[in-house]
């Protein structure tokens, strides 16, 4: 199992601690609200929003140095467009840890 | 370079705003989360660079760029690759970046723009002088006689004057290869010899160190022949 990491945003803020924190931060206030939309767009099983979410989303998976979650979303994205719900179960697993770690950062 | 980032996502332009803030040449003077926003300004605002998303709601990146009447160059910034064929069908499309974008790759891109803004400010000067003078007048038995300069073929120096061949009519000048040769636009013409200048656009035939223009049989200089192959459109 992957685990999230700073390895990018470190890189991105090449030792600049203000920098690092103003990162850090979009992510930590930004996730919480993305999280939300997407659950509320699956409750109204509304695939265009789903779509737009699961890719918002992804793209703080792909920060995070998900990898591998970062292509199982992009899979799930292309599922959507086709009306199926292949890959839900993975992707919600990945918010859930991804929650987890910014609690701890 | 003034440039702007328009892309849906905040995280998304907070990271443009980081990378550009690590290269000096970059000035980034406007964040947009929608292209529409956008539209607007750069109808009141000259800019040199577009960092733009394509997947946004509402009005895409490419729906975007078919609204450009005076593109500046833009750089697509994308988690998506599959849009990249259908992106570099635009000559103002520089370059294509994928989500997460780190900072030796974007420099790449940056280093990118400015060849391209180098490459084209060459042929921009060559387009003004093809535009500008697209006919001159020679003096013969103090008549001026205005010459069309793509109806010309061939120029040839003998001695003090030169024979300009055209298609209807050759006219022998008191002047010299090198004077003419300044007259002339560069994308059209080719000094292929000390003696002969050509219209590339009337070369018939080309064979070992000679070409075949109308019914007449030039040579090519050795030093000349690489830039003459270089210049042909070649299948």
């Amino acid at each position: 199992m992957e685990t999230p990491n700073l390895n990018y945003i470190n890189q991105l803020a090449r030792g600049d601690e203000e920098v690092k924190k103003t990162l850090i931060n979009v992510i930590k206030t930004e996730f919480p609200g993305e999280e939300k939309e997407y659950v509320n767009s699956i409750k109204e099983k509304d695939f265009k929003k789903i779509e737009d979410n699961v890719h918002r989303l992804k793209h703080k998976f792909s920060i995070l140095g998900l990898e591998n979650n970062y292509k199982m979303a992009n899979d799930f994205e292309h599922n959507l467009r086709e009306c199926s719900f292949k890959g839900q179960q993975d992707f919600e697993k990945a918010l859930i840890i991804i929650s987890k770690y910014l609690q701890t950062i | 370079m003034n440039c702007i980032v328009i892309d849906d996502e905040n995280m998304a332009r907070v990271i443009i705003r980081t990378l550009c803030d690590q290269i000096e040449s970059l000035n980034l003077v406007e964040e947009f989360s929608d292209a529409i926003q956008a539209i607007k300004f750069l109808n009141e605002n000259k800019v040199d660079l577009i960092f733009l998303d394509i997947h946004m709601p509402n009005f895409s990146g490419l729906d975007f760029i078919k609204t450009l009447k005076n593109p500046p160059k833009i750089i697509f910034t994308t988690s998506d690759p599959q849009f990249a064929i259908e992106a570099f069908e635009y000559d103002f499309i520089v370059d294509y970046l994928l989500k997460p974008i780190e900072l030796p790759r974007f420099q790449k891109a940056i280093s990118k723009v400015k060849k391209t803004q180098i490459q084209s400010a060459i042929p921009a000067k060559e387009t003004n002088k093809d535009s500008v003078e697209n006919d001159f007048y020679i003096n013969i038995d103090r008549r001026l006689i205005k010459i069309d300069l793509p109806t010309i073929y061939l120029i040839e120096a003998k001695g003090d004057y030169i024979n300009i061949k055209t298609e209807d009519k050759n006219y022998v000048v008191h002047s010299t290869l090198k004077k003419i040769e300044e007259k002339l636009p560069e994308s059209l013409f080719l000094k292929v010899h000390r003696s002969y200048i050509i219209n590339l656009k009337k070369i018939i035939d080309i064979e070992d160190n000679s070409v075949l223009i109308k019914k007449d049989v030039v040579p090519v200089s050795r030093s000349k022949r690489p830039e003459l192959m270089k210049r042909l459109d070649l299948l």
